[in-house]
């Protein structure tokens, strides 16, 4: 059954990714005209319109185009980038890391932080603790991450006379600076998603505290303790699961910003830097990749959540 | 996250009779306010908030002490005070007017955006839960292929190759906003159509287009409109954030977000209230959108619990 499901959800997911292929491949058509001149004179990218436009691959028909483009992209090579010539997969993959272990630190925050609050706030649920804790689930969803991050950078600065460091250690010189500094943009950057897990935690509890197999776990005598971590944990955790899956493409979205705060050389800095820069193989590139990391991780998700509750059928 | 959309298709909605105007319309409204307060204190809460959010926008001429561009001389750098209620940023220009104004630019991005995201999403997520069949997985793969990109990402290169403005910032918002939400009509849709009086219609003769606006459009409505106050939290926290990156509505229109970027930043050190109170007008802002849309969903539709909330970001 499981065979015939994956199956089933990855017929939904090559379309899906194809069509998003095609997505980041217009991109570079949808460039005005003014623009293609603009990047001519103003970033030195070509001598004269033609060859940029044979830079940006514009010059054949649109099919051979986004079939040479893919068959390349599938290949690694992602072109060079217009500003400094560099293959665009290496720099990348140098910056890669970076976001992924600011992603990782947002996501064991939010786990950390939200499944337990959810489930204190589910379990005593409309007492004092459970109204604090939703409230602050909404407020966390509320504050824009950018007013955070400043205000971290400049509030400590200003009454303690420190900060949080923006320049960027390297793991070979400095292992532990480089593993602390992550600890606080990533912690700011995984609050709207605990914030998320925790509401999300809450609800699912409520339903599962409610079923009867619960029930007779009370009437045999057990304690909360072990009904609420042992019986119902589990089942009410399966669909946090999946959130976790969206979470990843938001926590994707705030690499951009928090990057650009804390001075993190990862992708999204790379991506905001591109864009500046107007070069478009590095802006497409990284779309690229973070729509097939999307969709691998949503795919993944969907099966890991087939295997863990059997009563799913796509 | 297909089994939730999957598992809100099959629920079915709850019947909403369409209220025609009877003597009295005005009485039971206010009736039916009133209700909705005691019923949801922190709903009504934040209704009163946007309420003032939209005063402030449509008076600001008469409430801001001075213009958003004004430089008041010898007025630097001034903390909150008697004279200038926020204090003043580096151009010496009043903190308070300029988020007086700035609610202007929230208020018209923000509405014009949702406006535009719910009309496509009624139009594409009516018609492919209506339709269904091939059109509507085509249709489906599209959203999915827009809903993979992390959203600052996809917008940031929209906007890198559409260039940046208030125009181009509201197309793009929209579209990414519009996927999203035509998922949750779209499954809205399926279940009514099920409906015996759906097939009644079809029955005496009425055509396609006729059955979608009159039968299927009001009882989706209740749908859209949770989706619209929750949506309209989401553009606000992206608008800001594409203004913090420099990417959102150009100057000199004074945004929130941007009032939080560019050069001031230097100088919030030595004037905090520089960052705190255009984020602190986002987070309430916010906060009021979330609140009122957690409320109305509550009342209006329950069938939207736990999808998580979309377009929220950083």
């Amino acid at each position: 059954m499981i065979r015939k499901y994956a199956l089933k959800r990855l017929l939904v997911a090559i379309p899906s990714l194809l069509i998003a292929t095609v997505i980041v491949f217009s991109l570079s058509r949808l460039i005005p005209g003014d623009v293609v001149v603009l990047m001519m004179e103003e970033n030195q990218y070509a001598q004269d319109i033609e060859e940029m436009r044979a830079k940006l691959g514009l010059d054949r028909p649109i099919h051979v185009q986004y079939l040479d483009w893919m068959s390349r992209a599938v290949r690694g090579d992602f072109g060079r980038s217009l500003y400094t010539g560099r293959p665009v997969l290496a720099e990348l993959l140098r910056r890669l890391p970076v976001s992924l272990e600011l992603g990782a630190v947002a996501v064991v925050f939010a786990i950390v932080v939200g499944v337990p609050i959810g489930v204190v706030s589910a379990v005593r649920q409309d007492t004092a603790r459970d109204y604090a804790s939703r409230s602050a689930a909404i407020l966390g969803l509320s504050m824009p991450g950018f007013w955070l991050g400043t205000l971290v950078v400049v509030l400590p600065a200003i009454y303690f006379g420190w900060s949080p460091s923006i320049e960027f250690r390297r793991f070979e010189d400095d292992p532990w600076g480089h593993i602390v500094q992550f600890l606080i943009p990533g912690c700011l950057l995984g609050i709207a998603s605990a914030a998320s897990i925790m509401r999300l935690t809450r609800t699912q509890l409520l339903e599962v505290l409610r079923m009867d197999y619960v029930r007779t776990a009370w009437s045999k005598g057990l304690v909360e303790r072990r009904i609420v971590l042992k019986h119902c944990l589990k089942n009410a955790l399966i669909p946090v699961v999946t959130v976790l899956g969206i979470q990843v493409a938001q926590i994707l979205s705030g690499t951009v910003i928090f990057e650009s705060i804390f001075g993190l050389p990862g992708m999204g800095r790379f991506l905001f830097d591109a864009i500046s820069e107007r070069d478009y193989p590095i802006i497409q590139g990284i779309n690229l990749v973070v729509v097939t990391t999307v969709v691998a991780v949503n795919l993944t998700v969907d099966m890991v959540y087939a295997y863990l509750d059997p009563r799913i059928r796509y | 996250m297909a089994h939730i959309t999957e598992s809100m298709e099959r629920m079915a909605p709850g019947p909403l009779a369409a209220a025609p105007p009877r003597p009295g319309a005005m009485r039971r409204a206010l009736a039916a306010a009133w209700q909705f307060a005691r019923r949801k204190p922190l709903g009504a809460l934040g209704a009163v908030i946007i309420a003032l959010l939209l005063l402030t926008a449509g008076f600001a001429d008469w409430i801001a002490p001075y213009s958003y561009d004004e430089q008041i001389r010898g007025a630097r750098l001034r903390p909150p005070g008697r004279d200038f209620l926020f204090g003043t940023d580096n151009v010496s220009r009043d903190i308070f007017s300029r988020v007086v104004y700035g609610a202007r630019v929230t208020v018209t991005v923000s509405f014009v955006t949702v406006f535009l995201a719910n009309l496509m999403a009624a139009i594409v997520g009516i018609t492919s839960g209506y339709f269904r069949g091939r059109y509507d997985i085509v249709v489906q793969r599209v959203v999915d292929a827009w809903q993979s990109f992390p959203f600052l990402v996809i917008i940031l290169s929209l906007l890198a190759v559409l260039g940046p403005g208030m125009v181009n910032v509201i197309v793009s918002l929209s579209v990414l906003a519009a996927a999203a939400a035509s998922r949750v009509i779209r499954g809205a849709t399926l279940a009514v159509v099920e409906n015996p009086y759906v097939e009644a219609a079809r029955a005496i003769g009425c055509g396609h287009v006729r059955i979608m606006v009159r039968h299927v459009l009001p009882n989706v409505t209740a749908t859209i409109i949770v989706l619209a106050t929750i949506g309209l939290g989401g553009i606000i926290l992206a608008e800001s954030a594409l203004s913090f990156l420099g990417y959102g509505v150009p100057p000199p229109h004074p945004s929130w977000g941007s009032m939080l970027s560019g050069s001031g930043r230097t100088y919030m050190y030595l004037a905090p209230w520089m960052a705190i109170w255009p984020g602190v007008a986002i987070s309430l802002v916010v906060f009021a959108f979330n609140m009122l849309g957690d409320a109305l969903r509550d009342v209006l539709d329950p069938r939207v619990r736990g999808t998580g909330r979309q377009g929220r970001d950083a």
